[in-house]
């Protein structure tokens, strides 16, 4: 199956893992979606969920993830909440991103969710947000914007 | 030899001991390229594994985030005198155009300001097969390989204690 075919079925069956799994960078991370079936937090914007995974790590010492798998992190959710909102068949292309680190990454599970403030007809703004135990903790905030083709 | 080539070598050895045990770093095969007093550059092998078009085969912008953020930050280790860790506070990065599928990539690190408290940094991202031939195509314009990407990053100073120091960690 091609891309454009990988997308249209999981918009169609609301099921982003085979998507996710045809991007190499998210199976190198370990990137998966949060079942949205799953959810009791009454919200539904698309979640991302970066599973405890030693090959991220950046600081042996804490242990922390490594900012840029973090910041990796971020973007690819980013990217991933356009494909599974907007029409378009292609590829976002990032051409910012602005990150401020707030917290350590602890070497566990950490969360990702995406505001999309602006979608014009050729870039989008996305602030991105995250978590590892509360949601009003985060350990990163960043903005992203991405031209749409 | 002269004192500032053993100064050069002593630099490459601190910033690849730094980079040796970044297990992240190590998965993507990132190497030191070379250093003096001035710059760092850090090579990202080109890989299939941190493709993030698979229609066009260029990398994720990710994996140029872990590489821009670890080639500063060895580079703040490496430039400050003794052993002093510091957390990436902010990141901000610019992308010039996609790589070019195939080719490496070479982190071009410099410190522009140590203060008391914070350490600023900026980076370059270029591309070749050598870092002499991604220098080359920096320069040329029009070619395959000017610059892909711009970093701006500023880095916290905690002080010379190794390991215990949180992150601006408020836990």
């Amino acid at each position: 199956m091609t891309f454009e075919q990988v997308l249209t079925a999981a918009r169609n069956n609301k099921d982003y893992r085979a998507l996710i799994e045809s991007i190499p960078y998210a199976q190198l991370i370990g990137l998966q979606p949060v079942d949205q079936s799953q959810r009791t937090d009454g919200f539904s914007a698309p979640r991302f969920y970066l599973p405890k995974n030693p090959n991220n790590i950046g600081n042996p010492i804490l242990p922390a993830i490594h900012g840029g798998v973090i910041g990796g992190f971020m973007e690819m959710s980013a990217s991933l909440h356009l494909l599974m909102t907007m029409d378009s068949l292609a590829m976002p292309k990032i051409i910012d991103f602005s990150l401020d680190y707030l917290r350590a990454g602890r070497h566990q599970d950490t969360y990702a969710e995406c505001q999309v403030w602006r979608q014009g007809n050729r870039v989008a703004n996305v602030a991105i947000t995250a978590w590892q135990n509360d949601i009003d903790q985060p350990i990163a905030t960043a903005r992203a914007h991405f031209l749409l083709v | 030899m002269s004192n500032m080539q053993e100064k050069h070598i002593a630099n490459t050895e601190k910033a690849a001991r730094f980079l040796s045990v970044l297990p992240h770093c190590k998965l993507l095969g990132m190497t030191i390229e070379f250093v003096d007093d001035q710059i760092l550059v850090m090579r990202l092998p080109y890989s299939p594994i941190i493709v993030g078009n698979p229609l066009t085969g260029t990398v994720h912008g990710g994996s140029l985030t872990t590489l821009m953020d670890t080639a500063c930050g060895t580079g703040v280790f490496t430039f400050l005198p003794g052993h002093e860790l510091c957390p990436t506070l902010d990141l901000r990065v610019d992308y010039m155009k996609a790589a070019t599928p195939g080719l490496d990539l070479f982190a071009v690190a410099k410190v522009t300001r140590i203060s008391s408290s914070v350490v600023f940094t900026r980076c370059d991202v270029i591309q070749g097969k050598t870092y002499a031939e991604a220098v080359a195509n920096a320069e040329s314009e029009g070619s395959t390989g000017d610059l892909v990407a711009t970093c701006a990053a500023a880095f916290m100073r905690i002080g010379q204690a190794m390991g215990t120091a949180k992150s601006g960690d408020t836990k």
